[in-house]
């Protein structure tokens, strides 16, 4: 199955080659590295590592980086896609169980939860964040997730081609399960084992900003 | 009649003008021009007859004219920042499909030299 393991960055320049070197060592050679617009050296050390980059010029948030996967994907004509973060809280080994229903046909897409194990593991207020995030998820979309704003995701081609992305920030973590609604296909969670590293925790979604995501999905109702 | 509403009459002329202008121009669809231009023709009337606004102030259960443009007023404004709202959000994704159509069109173009 010719997977794309698309990895969006935005100043990783501490994490990102850890990350490349995690998916290359379990046997992943098709990594995209959408840049999005860093002012560090991610990009370098991205192109250092000899994988694919593609490189915004200007950043455009979390949801317009993945969208650009997906079309990198499309035009590639690449059978399934996983989304990965670049921080260093996924672990390549958590790949083989998210793409197994994919590969098996059983699932147009799968989610790895943090949230379905180990959640003792799960620092307080991220576990507070992500609950809020499925309720809002729920009320707002009528979609029912154990973690709604997980990062990794895989999805086959049929996902990859009817998905279409709108949002360009973190509101398209939602988004994605808004459009598995949509476009009824089959959706799959597996549980998966995080790495929380004060590095992982200060480069994602920070509790702010989770005051501004959920405003954003509300008023989006409305357009 | 009151300074102030002279001032404010010369002022919605004004405004009057520049849609008027705009819509010559070609720079506000139809649509728009007589959305601003019923705004603005109905603020000269409030304003040339403020008696009225409390008659129909008075229909509607509110006590004051003044009141009655007021709640509008604020209505219509909040309704417009939403408008913006949308307008800024659609420019940026426009600007996203750009930066995305550069990303990949620079791939495409490296590959090719490879």
């Amino acid at each position: 199955m010719k997977t794309l393991i698309v990895v969006p960055a935005f100043n990783e320049q501490d994490s990102i080659a850890s990350v490349i070197s995690d998916l290359k060592k379990h046997g992943y050679k098709e990594i995209l590295v959408v840049d999005d617009g860093s002012t560090d050296l991610t990009k370098l050390i991205s192109q250092k590592e000899k994988v694919k980059v593609v490189n915004h010029i200007v950043n455009r948030g979390l949801g317009a980086a993945l969208g650009t996967g997906f079309e990198y994907a499309r035009k590639n004509n690449f059978q399934a896609v996983v989304t990965f973060d670049s921080d260093g809280q996924h672990k390549a080994e958590s790949l083989k169980a998210l793409l197994d229903p994919i590969a098996k046909n059983l699932a147009d897409v799968v989610i790895g939860s943090r949230l379905l194990k180990n959640l003792s593991e799960m620092p307080k207020d991220r576990l507070v964040i992500s609950y809020l995030g499925n309720i809002l998820t729920y009320i707002l979309y009528g979609f029912i997730s154990t973690d709604s704003q997980s990062g990794l995701r895989a999805f086959n081609k049929k996902a990859i081609n009817c998905i279409t992305i709108k949002t360009d920030r973190m509101e398209v973590s939602s988004e994605f399960l808004k459009e598995i609604k949509r476009n009824k296909l089959r959706y799959k969670e597996v549980p998966i084992k995080p790495i929380y590293t004060e590095y992982s925790r200060a480069s994602g979604q920070s509790n702010i900003n989770s005051f501004n995501v959920a405003l954003k999905m509300f008023l989006r109702l409305f357009r | 009649m009151l300074i102030i509403q002279i001032l404010l009459i010369v002022f919605l002329i004004f405004a009057l003008s520049r849609v008027v202008l705009r819509f010559r121009s070609g720079q506000i669809k139809a649509t728009e021009f007589f959305f601003w231009s019923v705004l603005f023709i109905s603020a000269i009337a409030v304003v040339t007859f403020p008696q009225e606004t409390t008659n129909l102030a008075n229909i509607l259960g509110i006590g004051r004219g003044v009141d009655l443009v007021v709640y509008a007023s604020i209505v219509t404004l909040f309704y417009l920042v939403f408008r913006i709202y949308v307008m800024i959000e659609d420019l940026r994704h426009e600007i996203t499909l750009l930066v995305r159509k550069i990303a990949l069109r620079q791939t495409q173009s490296k590959l090719s030299l490879k």
